[in-house]
């Protein structure tokens, strides 16, 4: 039995390792087919579709976000007297962290699942073979515009999010928490520089990278018809999820040490 | 124009085609039919190079294609126009739009001039005004026409049919009929169609190949077919349950 489970667990590890190496190959020919970038038309489409439609979601997440974790904080540093602290905790949390972080995930589900589906309804009836006997070459037409589309827009919704976010901890802290604005305001520019909002851009364009790669990925190795595309949906949020916390962490080591 | 030499095709270790060779001539239209997973399609997706052979040649217009890479291989495909068994029209896409696709991605072509090659080619497959509908709105022969006028928009040298009237009533299966004679007449394409309805393909074909178990068991024109002493072939194109029942039949009438 004890054999069964290390077998279990070796093969769910080589299955993973392999995909993780086709999804590295997908990503070197999308980048080898930017030498000749696909029609701005595409990529257009691909910003509002993937980008300018997540904005209302990314905004009411991080709205809510920046209120809760507002409301947390002045809570416990009003008890210690810290309250001018709380507007640059607050707006550290949600630069470095909370704001590419969630929105990352929004995407991630709201994108990501997008992608796998469209790509991988097109696997399962043909139209990628369709493209590739049209001459069109799927990596350029359907994984470039999207690539591009996601590094360019997950970063600039991340900093509507930085926004909302502090807005909302703003609006908590001053008319709930009983802080002044100005002490809320001045918290922040004393504990933030512009390193933080940086950090949180870097991750951002990380995420979404991350996000178009391995939705287009399980898309195109979609098989098995609606189940097929179902898993691989369901897929490709997961695994974006998955990514987005642990290469998190190790980004966050990297930008802010 | 077309020529397989000493194909093999082979998938997760079960051979689907052996040793599989075909020549089929300029202008002329040669139908593929055999029995269900007999790989028949699979030698469509050969010629355009959707696959590539476990090992032989393929030779389009001169040019050996199985060894090219993805690029080159466009430009081969830039001859060539396929038909697909359920259309692959892009459902994304208004019916206008995906006849015009080609013509967008690799012309520069103006708006208006691509304009009247859509309400053309729409009017030639018995479409016409219907630029603006979305494919979920047709029906399946609909769908088919539609493939048709897409794949012939950058008028290509060479058109491949994969089973064009499967699951299509009696009328409109006759109307795809027409219309690949319609376009073989028009444009002066060499065709390849795979089918195994039988009455189509005696109404098309030049020269009929029939593969059985994976081999090509004969090629020749409708009237050597219909002649054929093989009784697989008698099998096949009479649907009868056992090779040997078509002899017996024959001996019965005699």
């Amino acid at each position: 039995m004890f054999v069964n489970i290390l077998e279990s667990i070796g093969r769910r590890v080589i299955h993973s390792a392999e995909n993780s190496g086709r999804i590295m190959i997908l990503l070197g020919q999308a980048l080898y087919h930017l030498r000749q970038p696909p029609k701005s038309k595409h990529i257009l489409e691909q910003m509002v579709h993937l980008g300018v439609d997540s904005l209302p979601i990314v905004l009411l997440t991080m709205l809510f976000t920046g209120m809760v974790i507002t409301l947390q904080t002045a809570n416990e540093f009003i008890k210690y007297g810290a309250q001018s602290s709380v507007g640059g905790v607050v707006a550290i949390s949600m630069l470095r962290e909370l704001a590419p972080v969630l929105t990352g995930v929004v995407v991630a589900g709201r994108v990501g699942a997008a992608i796998a589906a469209e790509i991988g309804s097109m696997k399962v009836t043909e139209q990628i073979d369709a493209l590739r006997v049209m001459a069109v070459n799927p990596i350029q037409y359907l994984v470039v515009p999207r690539l591009l589309a996601c590094l360019m827009m997950v970063p600039m919704l991340v900093v509507f999010a930085d926004i909302i976010g502090t807005l909302g901890g703003y609006l908590v802290a001053t008319l709930y928490a009983g802080i002044g604005s100005f002490t809320y305001l001045n918290s922040i520019k004393v504990f933030t520089d512009v390193h933080d909002v940086i950090g949180g851009l870097v991750k951002a364009m990380f995420f979404g990278g991350t996000i178009a790669i391995i939705g287009c990925y399980k898309g195109l190795t979609a098989t098995e018809g609606a189940v097929g595309v179902g898993h691989a949906t369901t897929a490709s949020v997961v695994s974006s999820i998955i990514i987005i916390f642990i290469s998190n962490y190790f980004l966050s080591m990297l930008l802010y040490r | 124009m077309i020529k397989l030499t000493n194909i093999n095709m082979s998938f997760h270790d079960k051979q689907i085609l052996k040793d599989i060779n075909l020549e089929v001539n300029q202008g002329e239209t040669m139908v593929v039919i055999g029995p269900s997973g007999s790989g028949k399609s699979t030698i469509l997706r050969l010629i355009i190079g959707l696959l590539k052979p476990t090992s032989g040649e393929i030779w389009v217009k001169g040019q050996e294609i199985a060894s090219l890479a993805e690029d080159d291989l466009n430009k081969v495909r830039m001859d060539m126009g396929m038909v697909f068994q359920y259309s692959a029209l892009f459902d994304s896409m208004t019916v206008g739009d995906n006849v015009a696709f080609g013509l967008r991605e690799h012309t520069s072509m103006s708006e208006k001039e691509i304009a009247k090659i859509i309400s053309r080619n729409l009017r030639m497959v018995g479409l016409a005004e219907r630029e603006k509908v979305m494919p979920n709105e047709l029906s399946g022969g609909m769908k088919k026409r539609v493939s048709l006028a897409r794949a012939i928009a950058m008028k290509p040298q060479m058109m491949l049919y994969d089973e064009p009237t499967a699951g299509l009533d009696p009328i409109s299966s006759g109307t795809i009929d027409r219309l690949i004679m319609n376009t073989k007449r028009m444009l002066g394409v060499t065709s390849v169609v795979v089918t195994h309805q039988m009455s189509s393909a005696f109404t098309i074909a030049d020269r009929i190949a029939m593969i059985h178990d994976g081999r090509i068991i004969e090629v020749g024109t409708v009237e050597q077919i219909k002649s054929s002493e093989n009784a697989l072939v008698q099998q096949f194109i009479h649907g009868l349950k056992t090779p040997g029942a078509y002899a017996r039949r024959r001996s019965e009438l005699l």
